[in-house]
């Protein structure tokens, strides 16, 4: 399977397609609904890391510190959807390329996908113990005060995380709305057969 | 005869330990099935890592989720069970010490001013349930909950007249509405009749029963298969990405219903379905099992 490496190359997220899966070896950043909300109100030039040049991951982790560092406990993925009001603009904002998370999201995301050459991964869920292994580093951790634990912006050094299966591209595929249209005709043919 | 206190909540340390950092045996095995069952790349690649995160718990002892659920428990005390004194506090105390020497996420916040206790107790959490048995031991299932699956749960006060086809197309709506937010292949607890606080205590207490054993009662196991049948029938696949396997299995306890009632409670399990137990026997000899 393909290991990306960050800063991210955007033409080689370009050419990603639904279906297709991959590792990241680099940094990829937290960011969950308080993350969006918070850097969606600053200036671009005050935002103290590049989210154009990371993988975003909307994980809220279970993390402690341990002889003054901070350990990740454990690091599954969150429900994208929530995001679904803030992504596009965010996107749009700041130029973040792979959005990692679970579940999907909707419309307004896949548009921005499309507008820029960006993916949207699923991450497998409860898979936290997994990503844990792959973080090296917890390399820094941007408005913890404000935002708190789970809220806050974690940036990852992670070797060879994953894997990261890509559910909506830049061609404005989306493996979620396949999924429901065929699982809503399957439940009819079922119920008929009741 | 005594029991010491302390290995009692040592014990019920290590049995929250062991249900967070890792699923039932039975839960493993049919995950495993399920990745030879399925041809989709997608459904394969998310069974695989839930396979390699399963032994990455199991191998370093750490949460496999970082949701590691509400503490819940369903304890069978026996009438002559000698130690009842200790026992709330020590399942108390015992999550307080999980928190901190798992570690578990603080998963206790109080609905009005949305404080976390930061130690997942508070008013009535840990959730415990009780049921009074004969003899002198004590049973404690541990069964930390998930918030994502658990939003996924729904009570229908179902019109009688529709009867068990109602129940199933019930199930089946509602597992085709939850596709991939709780985490599937779900196993998926269904509580009937009894009135609607019975019927959701039911459809969790469902859960304990092992995946792939069937009710005693020919009745219900045979509605069980059906319902597994046909919910891998409507192709959520693992994680929603589309699949065979849905549902690893659906689990059904009733109770008997008042006549203008028929609550119909569905109550999904994540992919994680964690669990441990923990043995107070006669005299006084704690045990871990599983």
């Amino acid at each position: 399977m393909k290991v990306l490496e960050t800063p991210i190359d955007p033409e080689e997220v370009k050419e990603l397609r639904v279906g297709d899966a991959f590792y990241i070896t680099g940094t990829i950043f937290t960011a969950r609904d308080a993350a969006h909300e918070k850097l969606l109100e600053m200036d671009k030039e005050e935002v103290p890391f590049d989210p154009s040049k990371y993988a975003m991951f909307h994980c809220g982790p279970a993390i402690h510190k341990e002889d003054g560092e901070w350990k990740v406990v454990s690091a599954g993925p969150t429900t994208s959807i929530r995001m679904e009001i803030f992504e596009d603009e965010f996107i749009e904002k700041f130029g973040t390329k792979i959005i990692i998370g679970k579940g999907g999201m909707a419309d307004r995301t896949l548009k921005a996908l499309e507008k820029h050459g960006a993916v949207y991964c699923q991450y497998t869920g409860g898979a936290g113990a997994l990503m844990a292994n792959a973080i090296e580093e917890v390399e820094d951790v941007y408005y913890l005060e404000d935002l708190g634990i789970p809220e806050a912006f974690w940036m990852f050094r992670v070797e060879k995380a994953g894997p990261f299966l890509v559910t909506m591209d830049s061609a404005g595929n989306s493996i979620h709305e396949d999924v429901a249209d065929e699982v809503s005709k399957n439940l009819e043919r079922v119920k008929s057969e009741l | 005869m005594n029991m010491n206190r302390d290995d009692l909540e040592k014990s019920l340390v290590e049995g929250i330990r062991n249900a967070v950092t890792s699923v039932t045996e039975e839960t493993e095995s049919s995950l495993r099935e399920a990745k030879e069952r399925e041809e989709k790349e997608g459904a394969k690649v998310q069974l695989d890592a839930i396979l390699e995160n399963i032994d990455v718990g199991k191998d370093e002892k750490r949460p496999i989720c970082q949701d590691t659920g509400t503490q819940t428990f369903f304890i069978e005390v026996g009438t002559d069970f000698k130690w009842m004194d200790m026992l709330k506090d020590a399942v108390n105390e015992s999550v307080k010490k999980a928190t901190e020497e798992v570690p578990l996420r603080p998963n206790a916040i109080d609905p009005i001013s949305d404080d976390n206790s930061g130690d997942n107790t508070g008013r009535f959490i840990p959730s415990i349930h009780w049921d009074i048995v004969e003899g002198e031991e004590a049973l404690i299932h541990i069964i930390p909950k998930g918030g994502g699956s658990e939003n996924m749960s729904k009570l229908e006060m179902m019109t009688p007249g529709k009867g068990l086809k109602g129940v199933k197309e019930i199930v089946l709506d509602q597992i085709a509405e939850m596709a991939g937010k709780p985490c599937p292949p779900t196993t998926v607890g269904v509580g009937l009749g009894g009135g609607a606080d019975l019927a959701m205590e039911l459809a969790k207490k469902a859960l304990l029963r092992p995946v792939g054993e069937r009710h005693p009662e020919h009745k219900i196991a045979e509605l069980e298969e059906e319902l597994l049948d046909k919910a891998n029938k409507l192709g959520v696949g693992p994680m929603g990405v589309g699949g065979k396997t849905t549902v690893l299995d659906v689990k059904i306890e009733y109770a008997h219903r008042h006549p203008a009632s028929y609550p119909v409670a569905v109550l999904p399990q994540c992919w994680a379905n964690r669990q441990s137990k923990v043995k107070i026997s006669s005299d006084g000899k704690v045990k871990v099992i599983g």
